[in-house]
C-alpha cells in the first residue's frame, strides 16, 4: 500500500520539478501550491503504517544508510578493519570517532548502495569473520573506556558455507556473551531491519534504540511464513503475527526508545532522522554517565535477564 | 486460559511424579524409527533389532553407528549415578507473549504426549560421585525450540551452577529459535549466553553436549559457549539450516557438511563421544576438574 502511495507522491514530485523548470508565473505557482498540499495530504495518510509498509520502508533502497550516519553524526571516523584472524569482512563496517567532542567506538552493519557495493558487503549479510572482527573493536573499546555505538541494519547472519564451516555459530555466540559482560556502556540502534541472530549479534546493549520505521524479529518475516506455513508468500500475514514493530517492541520492553522519523519514511528527510539519532543517542549516554564499569555490566545483565516471563505452573522446586 | 494451564499443571505434576519415582525412567526414545511391532529397523543402514536389543543398546545401531535422539528423562537415566536425580525448576512452563493463534493448544497437545512441560529438562545430579547440574534438551517437544520458559530453565541452572560452585553440563537439542515467541525467542539467546558468560567469569566449569540437532538460536548462544564442547557422532551442528543454505546458494551441499565430524575437523568440536561413552567421559572431565566449581563433589 505504502509502494503505491509512494509512486504517486514520485509523480507529483517529478511534476513540481517540471513545472519549476517552466518558469515562475503565477498559474505554475498555484498549480504548484495545489500539488504541495496533496502530497501533504498522501503523507498524512502515513501516519498509520501496517507491519509490512513498515519492513518496506525498513528495506528501502533511499533509507539512510551506515555511511551516511556516520558522516553525520561523528567527526573523524577512522576505520578499523579486519578480524585479525584470518579475513575483512566488508558487511560490517567499525572504527574509531569523536561523538560530542567524546572518542567511542562505531560498529554497523553496511549494506551497500549500489549493487557493486552490495555484492561487496554481501547485502548485509554478516560472516564470522565479521562478528570477530566487531568483538575486537568492542573489547578494544572497553580496554579504552570508550562508549560503543552500534547501528543494526541486516537481514540476517549470512546461510553459506564458508560462514559455517567458520564456525557461525559460535562467532554469533561468542558476541552475545561478550557483549553482555562490557564495562563500557553500549548503545545499540536499529536503523533498518534487525533480523535474527545476526542483529542480536551487535544488540546486546545498554540501550536498545529503534527507528520509528525500522524492523526487529526473530528472522525476516518471509523466512518465518517459510518456516511456520511452508509458504513465504505469506510473509505480509506473519508481519502482522510476528510483532515486529517499534511500537510493538517498545511496549513489550524488548527496546528503550523510539526515534521518530518524517512522515513517509527517513529517506524523505534524512537530515532530520540524523539530528533525531544524534538526540537519541546523547540522552542514552547521559544515562549510564557516572556509572562503573562494573555496573554497566550488572546492568545489561539485569536488563536481558528480565525480558519475557515464563510461566509458573508450581513453586520453584 | 488459566484453567488449560492448570489441568495441564495437574497432569504432569502425576506423570512426572511416576516418571520421579522409577529409577530407570524408561521411556520411549525421542524420534521414529521404523516400528513394526516387534523389530525396529535403523533408517541409515537398515539393520534390524528387536526392540530390546535396540533399548540396550542405548538407541545407537550396532551396524551403522546411528544414534537415534533420545528423550531428556531417558539421556538423565543413562547419565546420571542411580538415584541421584533432583529436578530442578520443573514448574516453569511456557507462557503466550505474543498470543500466537493455537500456541497454547499446540503445547498443550505435546505436553500430553510428551509429558514435558518444556523442551529443556534441569536437574541436580552426581556422575561418577561428583555433583553437577544438568540439562537436557528434548526434540520431541516443538523440535526443542528456543521459548522464554526454555531460556528460563536453562539460566536458572546456570545461575544455580554458578551459586552453588557446581560444574554446569548441556546436553543440546534444538532447530533453532521459537517461532510463535518471535522477538522473545530472540531475547532468550541474549539471556542465556549472558548467564553462561558470568558464571565462566566466575570460575564454573561448562561442559556443552551438542546432540542431533543443535542449530539456530541455540547453537549460537549457549550451545557453542561451553569451556569442553562434545558432540555425539553424525549430529547436525549449524546455525542456519541446511535447507536455507542450499536455497541461499543455489547448489547442493558437500556430504557431511554441518555434521560432528565436519565441525570436529573446522575446529568447533573438541571431542566426538559416541553415547555408550558419555556417561564415563563426563565423570572423567569432571574429575579432571574438580577444584574448578565442584568443590562440593
Amino acid at each position: 500500500m505504502l509502494k503505491d502511495l509512494e509512486a504517486k507522491l514520485e509523480a507529483m514530485e517529478k511534476e513540481i520539478a517540471e513545472l519549476e523548470k517552466n518558469g515562475e508565473d503565477s498559474i505554475n505557482a498555484m498549480r504548484i501550491t495545489q500539488i504541495k498540499r496533496d502530497m501533504q495530504e498522501l503523507l498524512g495518510m502515513c501516519g498509520n503504517l501496517s507491519a509490512s509498509d513498515k519492513v518496506y520502508l525498513s528495506r528501502h533502497p533511499k533509507r539512510p544508510n551506515i555511511d551516511e550516519i556516520i558522516n553525520a553524526l561523528f567527526e573523524d571516523f577512522f576505520e578499523i578493519k579486519g578480524d585479525h584472524l584470518c579475513k575483512e569482512d566488508a558487511s560490517i563496517l567499525g572504527g574509531i570517532a569523536f561523538f560530542h567532542g567524546t572518542p567511542v567506538t562505531v560498529i554497523g552493519h553496511k549494506k551497500g548502495r549500489s549493487l557493486e557495493e552490495n555484492m561487496q558487503c554481501n547485502f548485509g549479510m554478516t560472516s564470522p569473520e565479521g562478528y570477530r572482527k566487531s568483538l575486537r573493536l568492542m573489547k578494544q573499546a572497553e580496554k579504552f573506556g570508550r562508549p560503543i555505538i552500534t547501528f543494526i541494519n541486516t537481514p540476517g547472519a549470512y546461510p553459506g558455507i564458508e560462514a559455517e564451516a567458520h564456525g557461525q555459530s559460535e562467532a554469533i555466540a561468542r558476541n552475545i556473551a561478550e557483549m553482555s559482560t562490557l564495562k563500557v556502556p553500549v548503545v545499540a540502534v536499529i536503523t533498518g531491519e534487525g533480523s535474527s541472530g545476526g542483529a542480536l549479534a551487535l544488540g546486546v546493549a545498554d540501550s536498545v534504540l529503534m527507528l520509528e520505521n525500522a524492523v526487529y524479529s526473530i528472522l525476516s518475516p518471509e523466512g518465518f511464513a517459510a518456516i511456520l506455513w511452508k509458504d513465504s508468500s505469506r510473509s505480509n500475514e506473519a508481519c502482522d503475527i510476528m510483532k515486529i514493530t517499534a511500537q510493538d517492541l517498545l511496549e513489550f520492553g524488548i527496546i528503550d526508545g523510539i526515534i521518530p522519523e518524517p512522515l513517509g519514511g527517513a529517506q524523505r528527510d534524512p537530515q532530520a532522522v540524523f539530528d533525531e539519532i544524534d538526540k537519541a543517542i546523547v540522552n542514552a549516554l547521559a544515562q549510564f554517565k557516572g556509572m562503573s564499569g562494573q555496573e554497566l555490566a550488572v546492568h545489561k545483565y539485569d536488563k536481558f535477564r528480565t525480558i519475557g516471563e515464563a510461566y509458573y505452573s508450581h513453586a520453584a522446586d | 486460559m488459566e484453567d488449560i494451564f492448570k489441568k495441564r499443571k495437574d497432569k504432569l505434576r502425576t506423570l512426572k511424579d511416576m516418571l520421579a519415582k522409577s529409577d530407570n525412567y524408561s521411556e520411549e526414545p525421542a524420534s521414529k524409527v521404523p516400528d513394526s511391532g516387534v523389530f525396529v529397523k535403523c533408517p541409515t543402514c537398515g539393520a534390524e533389532y528387536t526392540k530390546t536389543e535396540f533399548s540396550r543398546s542405548c538407541y545407537v545401531c550396532t551396524n551403522c553407528g546411528y544414534h537415534q535422539p533420545i528423550s531428556a528423562y531417558y539421556r538423565l537415566s543413562l547419565i546420571l549415578d542411580s538415584g541421584s536425580f533432583r529436578e530442578l525448576n520443573g514448574g516453569v512452563e511456557p507462557n503466550d507473549p505474543l498470543n500466537f493463534p493455537g500456541y497454547i493448544q499446540k503445547v498443550e497437545n505435546i505436553s500430553e504426549k510428551t509429558a514435558l512441560n518444556e523442551c529443556v529438562v534441569t536437574a541436580l545430579g552426581r556422575i561418577g560421585g561428583i555433583q553437577a547440574v544438568v540439562g537436557v534438551m528434548d526434540s520431541r517437544f516443538l523440535m526443542g525450540s528456543l521459548g522464554t520458559a526454555t531460556g528460563e530453565k536453562i539460566t536458572q541452572a546456570v545461575e544455580y551452577a554458578d551459586k552453588h560452585k557446581l560444574p554446569l553440563i548441556m546436553f543440546c537439542a534444538s532447530g533453532g529459535a521459537r517461532m510463535q515467541e518471535g522477538i522473545f525467542s530472540l531475547m532468550q539467546m541474549a539471556k542465556t549466553s549472558a548467564a553462561v558468560a558470568r558464571f565462566s567469569a566466575n570460575g564454573g566449569l561448562y561442559i556443552s553436549c551438542l546432540t542431533h540437532p543443535t542449530t539456530g538460536g541455540v547453537s549460537a548462544s549457549f550451545a557453542t559457549l561451553g569451556d569442553i564442547t562434545l558432540a555425539e557422532p553424525n549430529a547436525l551442528i549449524g546455525f542456519a539450516g541446511p535447507r536455507v543454505i542450499e536455497q541461499t546458494i543455489g547448489q547442493k551441499l558437500p556430504a557431511g557438511f554441518q555434521r560432528s565430524e565436519y565441525l570436529e575437523e573446522h575446529g568447533f568440536v573438541d571431542h566426538i563421544v559416541p553415547r555408550s561413552e558419555m556417561r564415563d567421559t563426563l565423570a572423567l572431565l569432571l574429575k579432571m576438574h574438580v577444584k574448578g566449581g565442584a568443590q562440593n563433589a
